[in-house]
């Protein structure tokens, strides 16, 4: 099989990768989001205080 | 090590996958069904959530969904092969190796679970995890190849989404998101019903136990007539229920009538008069069916979104 630059299994390649990394980049973003949603709610209490209640 | 072994130990291949084919492995269609419903499970609840977590709720709820979509095709990869209707899914047609579907589907699982219970409550991510073992070990690998039934039993899996959406904002459950999980189940055989009845030779091929096959066509007719009477009483009855109210009953009336007609002219087709008009009969109830779910659902969420300005509900 002969590949040169322009060959579309590249192009397929390229976009596979571009996709997971988009993929995992927006997991990074919606991860932080949701942790800052957590520590900033009413409810929110670190683990050491809940212990110390108890 | 030689060139020519470089070459031969290579993945490379003319027609590998590209970003879209895994993305069908996640069946995007019955995707964009549990988003829906399990959206309208979530805001119909009479807890407000906060959008973040909201989002991410129907987010992994729908992961957890195309995670089964993809075990699904892993084991039946044999008989998709068979069916006209799905021989040109991702592993039939050669573009992704079935063993890449089976690790994508565990991955996403395990992904979707944890991040649904650490995002909501560990109760939702347990009915997440116990809806993607009812469809991929109970229904695909079990009840699917054995039983006529199949399809009722599938039903419950695609039921669950409402039902997780509910339970991931309240934490606890009630009777209203079990109202919409039999909404979804007592819709889905004649939904599929008719599509086996105008799809004909696909689950003969594939050696399905499909009730057209086992019980005859005639069979499915009256079963689908008998589903459609149960299923009109439920979902009129759900007017009158927590989620219900006067927009939901007026598109419940309206859509059940059509729903009953459509079967019920089923129900008085033969063979000769479905195939003398190619199934148009058929083709539109299973059209109808798509509408239908969509409308209820739809009502549910019109009612629950006017709740807070004093509109909705009864």
């Amino acid at each position: 099989m002969a590949l040169n630059k322009e060959h579309d299994l590249h192009k397929r390649r390229f976009g596979r990768n571009m996709g997971v990394g988009l993929l995992l980049g927006s997991f990074v973003v919606l991860v932080l989001a949701l942790t800052m949603v957590k520590v900033t709610s009413n409810g929110f209490q670190f683990p050491q205080e809940q212990g110390a209640q108890d | 090590m030689s060139d020519a072994s470089i070459n031969a130990s290579s993945t490379s291949r003319e027609d590998e996958a590209s970003f879209g084919d895994y993305f069908a492995l996640l069946k995007p269609r019955v995707m964009s069904l549990v988003v829906f419903t399990a959206f309208v499970g979530l805001l119909a609840a009479p807890v407000g959530v906060h959008p973040v977590i909201g989002f991410c709720a129907v987010l992994f709820i729908a992961i957890g969904g195309g995670a089964s979509g993809a075990l699904n095709m892993w084991w039946d990869a044999d008989i998709d092969r068979v069916m006209k209707r799905t021989k040109s899914r991702p592993i039939p047609a050669g573009k992704v190796e079935a063993g890449e579907a089976l690790s994508l589907g565990l991955a996403l699982s395990g992904l979707s679970v944890i991040m649904l219970a650490l995002a909501t409550n560990v109760l939702a991510g347990a009915f997440l995890a116990f809806t993607i073992f009812f469809y991929v070990v109970v229904y695909t690998m079990w009840l699917k190849r054995v039983t006529p039934q199949n399809i009722v039993i599938g039903g419950a899996a695609g039921a669950f989404p409402p039902v997780i959406g509910w339970i991931a904002a309240t934490g606890s459950m009630s009777v209203e998101p079990w109202l919409m999980f039999a909404l979804t189940f007592m819709w889905t055989p004649p939904h599929f019903w008719a599509l086996a009845l105008f799809m004909r030779s696909d689950y003969d091929d594939a050696g399905v136990p499909m009730l057209t096959v086992t019980h005859g066509r005639r069979s499915t007719r009256v079963h689908i007539l008998v589903y459609t009477i149960l299923l009109a009483v439920l979902a009129v009855g759900t007017a009158f229920s927590g989620i219900g109210g006067p927009i939901y009953l007026a598109v419940s009336v309206v859509m059940n009538a059509l729903f009953l007609l459509g079967a019920w002219k089923i129900s008085r087709r033969n063979e000769d008069n479905s195939e003398a008009d190619n199934f148009k009969a058929e083709r539109g109830f299973f059209k109808l069916s798509l509408l239908y779910l969509f409308l209820h659902f739809g009502a549910i969420l019109v009612e629950a979104s006017l709740k807070p300005y004093g509109l909705g509900g009864w």
